[in-house]
């Protein structure tokens, strides 16, 4: 971490905790925003003093950095918004030499470098009104920032010299290894400042998603910074290729995953078109489950089975004859609710979906201690969006009580308590997006 | 084993020969032994990473090769040692479809023959010094027509096994199919020159940083970006998969409940393919119709159960709530934005061209046009099957039926490119939908039930 990153001199620690407890995250967003500003503004102004050391140097990499941003797209799934530029910004901090010849730019310059490069690629984002650019150039200032310091001061001691070797290539990489743990942090931090779901599986998704995208930023960046070394400049094209065409791989695949979370969503709408059941049922209910097992700590493959096995709980009842009253299963005896829950299962496993979402379908009805947990979920929120569904402003307390008495066999008691937490913190009808992550 | 002609196995054994001939002269050259063995071990690596990872995609001929260590080593190594480099690999990736040896051996000849006669081009245009040299701008050409013969061997080998009657697209044999010889090499080139030509980009970087001080490991860096991006439209062709099972499934939902019309959606399907290529539209449109096609009739699962299945006439009301399908269809893809103008279509493939359709009564040119392509695929099918009220027409009888309700009923234009596919092509559906069942033109075991939105046209 950078000396910036701790709490802001004139706020006393004391203060930070008291007014910490009640919202945990309200302070946590101004805090690293104002690091990464300050460390921006300081660098800025200290490499402005000084002018620029390697000009043609600093503008090639400025220039990746920039278009790398100009590219940034951010969608459902994605971590890392703009591979380009992080491996840019990255390589550029991880430079010892051009050429053959010691580069010599210090740590200042380039976090400079890459916050006005980031800003410059930042501005056609901000006038269309995308969000998100303010957290994401503080995650890149801070990330590169540490980056930068931990290595240039190295690099201008010429302590690596020494290392110039085959084993050369482990340093940038154990270095990089660290700074994707800290962003991963970050990332995190931002995320739960923004959503307030809880840090912890927030962090667990960041780390979990190290190896894809990430993994390729910090290799491209560790190679980078040596190929330039050996080669000069010519290495930034040739070395930005590879990254561009995993950046289009990635979109291609975020774009054929939301293409067919929409199919799947539609599937669960043709059971409430036949009027099997209420309209919008299918999607509250992914909605609040998703919500509820992001609560438990699942991990993202875990929640997108979730939320489909939600989607299409209730499509087994397209195998009936005739519609169960306003769809609520919950009140069927067991062997029925069974029955359909495997009348379903089977037509999940033709969808193509993972088998796990099939299993979820079919398990939905089985006591809780036989399910697994994404069927505790779905068993759950089905049978609480079934209760409030017609009642008044009471209702959720009461339909929470109702599951709460049923635990001793049908409601995992551990999912209702869940439930409860999420309804707490979101509000019934609030802020529980379909879509998210 | 399969029947694989005597000719194409003799052609597998001449290119084996002549991988054999490129290795041979191994000794002569004193390859650094340590650096093959380590690319070969990479290379191998990968390849069985590759193979296990695209094993569940529906399309196994997209699983690309992963050429980068392939051509570091014709960047790094003499002729036959960058040969040699690619045979483990080749010799030990699993095959999934028999006869499993004979394509084991052409995998690797041809792999050996294609970095050979690359790292040859590579070497005469003096390749190998610019690379140690890290000269820049001018290594890239040497490079750049090592990748152009190494696109062009696989290609002509590729090519001459199409034209000898085995195997499909390149790298994995696919099914063992036959193609008339001067369409054997159509395409083959265009196809894996992007691909090749980036992974000799990864390959090239990998072989500079390798000569560079900072030697092998960092040149293994390389192969991460390239692995991840592999990795990723693995998880596309997955996903794709997925969808389009998916979409089989909105299909097979209404299956469920009207039993009766298996097979019909996609035949729709089909034939709308049929009318648009004929009317010279492109590609994405005729896709896009494609779906139109296979979906239009989604909307019956809106229709209760009772009513599609009901034995008998339809009273005014129960026809009434038929009539309701296209809306409820419109309604259930609402979501499916790559749909497009499919959605038109399967709100308005009820409408005629006098206005007397439902559900708006939209007359001529208010129906959009997918609508009108939509419509007479369906009419012209529904004629062509078989129903429980009566046996299914001739194909000849459908058309002139359709062109006699032209103008009135359906538009002239899709009647007649209809009508001219036909007569080009013939009209032989098939069908993946129903391979399980029982064959067309047999009633299904439930029950003898209507397409009731076909019955009262």
């Amino acid at each position: 971490m950078t000396p910036r990153r701790r709490p802001h001199p004139l706020v006393p620690a004391a203060v930070l905790a008291v007014s910490a407890r009640p919202a945990p995250g309200v302070l946590l967003l101004p805090l690293i925003h104002t690091c990464a500003a300050l460390l921006a503004l300081v660098s800025l102004a200290v490499t402005l003093r000084h002018g620029l050391d390697e000009r043609p140097v600093a503008c090639a990499f400025g220039a990746l950095v920039a278009v790398g941003e100009l590219t940034r797209w951010t969608g459902a799934g994605v971590r890392e918004p703009a591979p380009l530029g992080a491996a840019g910004a990255l390589a550029y901090a991880l430079l010892g030499e051009n050429a053959g010849r010691p580069a010599g730019h210090g740590a200042l310059q380039v976090v400079a470098v890459v916050g006005a490069a980031g800003l410059l690629g930042g501005v056609p984002h901000v006038a269309r009104g995308r969000p998100g650019t303010a957290d994401h150039l503080a995650r890149r200032l801070l990330t590169v920032g540490f980056t930068a310091v931990c290595f240039q001061p190295l690099s201008d001691q010429g302590v690596l010299r020494a290392w110039r070797g085959p084993a050369w290539a482990l340093l940038p990489a154990g270095l990089l290894a660290l700074t994707a743990l800290c962003d991963a942090v970050l990332a995190a931090a931002l995320a739960h400042a923004r959503t307030r779901w809880p840090f912890g599986p927030l962090l667990r998704e960041e780390l979990r998603a190290l190896p894809g995208i990430g993994s390729a930023v910090c290799a491209t960046g560790a190679v980078m910074a040596p190929a330039v070394a050996v080669a000069g400049l010519w290495a930034l094209p040739v070395f930005s290729l590879p990254l561009l065409l995993t950046q289009v791989a990635f979109r291609r695949y975020a774009a054929v995953r939301a293409t067919y979370r929409q199919t799947i969503a539609c599937l669960a709408r043709a059971t409430e078109i036949a009027g099997y059941t209420p309209p919008g049922h299918a999607r509250r209910v992914a909605a609040l489950s998703r919500a509820v097992g992001r609560d438990l700590g699942l991990g993202e493959p875990d929640l997108t089975v979730l939320e489909y096995a939600a989607l299409m709980h209730d499509i087994g009842q397209l195998s009936l004859v005739d519609p169960v009253p306003a769809g609520a299963t919950a009140g069927l005896p067991a062997a029925e609710q069974r029955r359909i829950a495997l009348l379903g299962g089977a037509v999940v496993r033709q969808t193509g979906a993972a088998a796990a979402v099939a299993e979820v379908v079919e398990r939905q009805a089985d006591p809780y201690r036989e399910q697994p947990l994404p069927a505790r979920i779905v068993r759950v929120v089905n049978a609480y969006d079934e209760k409030v569904r017609h009642a008044g402003p009471g209702a959720p307390l009461e339909a929470l009580e109702e599951l709460r008495l049923a635990t001793a066999g049908e409601y995992a008691p551990e999912v209702v308590e869940a439930l409860a937490r999420v309804l707490a913190r979101e509000g019934r009808d609030g802020l529980i997006p379909l879509t998210s992550g | 084993m399969e029947a694989v002609p005597a000719r194409a196995r003799a052609y597998v054994a001449g290119v084996a020969c002549l991988a054999v001939l490129c290795v041979l002269p191994l000794p002569a050259v004193r390859p650094p032994w340590w650096a093959l063995l380590f690319l070969a071990v990479l290379h191998a690596g990968c390849e069985h990473v590759a193979r296990r990872r695209f094993a569940g995609t529906a399309h196994p001929a997209f699983a690309p090769a992963f050429h980068p260590v392939l051509l570091a080593g014709a960047f790094l190594l003499p002729p036959p040692a960058a040969a040699l480099v690619a045979l483990p690999g080749a010799l030990l990736s699993r095959v999934e479809r028999r006869p499993v040896l004979l394509r084991r051996v052409w995998r690797a000849a041809r792999l050996a023959v294609a970095v050979a006669a690359a790292s040859r081009v590579h070497g005469a245009l003096g390749g190998r010094d610019a690379v140690a040299g890290a000269d820049f701008p001018y290594v890239l050409a040497p490079a750049g027509a090592a990748v152009l013969a190494f696109c062009l061997v696989l290609t002509a080998l590729d090519g001459g096994l199409v034209a000898l009657g085995a195997g499909a697209p390149p790298p994995p044999l696919g099914p063992w199919g036959r193609a008339p010889v001067r369409r054997a090499w159509r395409g083959l080139l265009p196809r894996s020159l992007a691909p090749v030509a980036v992974h000799g980009l990864a390959g090239l970087m990998m072989a500079v940083l390798w000569r560079s001080p900072y030697g092998p490991l960092a040149a293994l860096l390389v192969l991460l970006p390239m692995c991840v991006s592999w990795w990723a439209s693995a998880q596309y062709h997955r996903e794709r998969a997925a969808h389009q099972a998916t979409i089989r499934a909105l299909v097979q939902a209404v299956d469920i409940k009207d039993g009766y019309t298996r097979g019909h959606s996609e035949r729709v399907g089909q034939a709308s393919v049929m009318i648009a290529r004929e009317l010279g539209m492109d590609d994405e449109r005729v896709e896009v119709l494609r779906f139109a096609g296979i979906l239009h009739d989604v909307g019956k699962l809106g229709v209760p159960t009772r009513i599609l299945r009901k034995d008998g006439p339809l009273t005014p009301e129960e026809r009434r709530v038929i009539e309701l399908h296209p809306e409820y269809g419109h309604e259930i893809v609402r979501g499916i934005s790559f749909l497009g103008e499919a959605r038109s279509a399967i709100l308005h493939h009820h409408e005629r061209l006098d206005g007397s359709g439902y559900p708006y009564g939209l007359a001529g040119g208010e129906i959009p046009e997918p609508a009108r392509v939509v419509a007479v695929a369906d009419a012209f099918d529904a004629m062509t099957s078989t129903r429980s009220y009566r046996r299914a027409r001739p194909v000849d009888a459908a058309l002139a039926e359709l062109e006699r309700c032209a103008g009135a009923q359906f538009d002239p234009r899709m009647v007649t490119a209809l009508v001219r596919a036909v007569a080009r092509r013939g009209w032989c559906p098939a069908v993946t939908a129903d391979e399980a069942l029982p064959p067309r033109g047999v009633p299904a075991p439930d029950g003898p039930v209507a397409d009731r939105t076909e019955a009262h046209r």
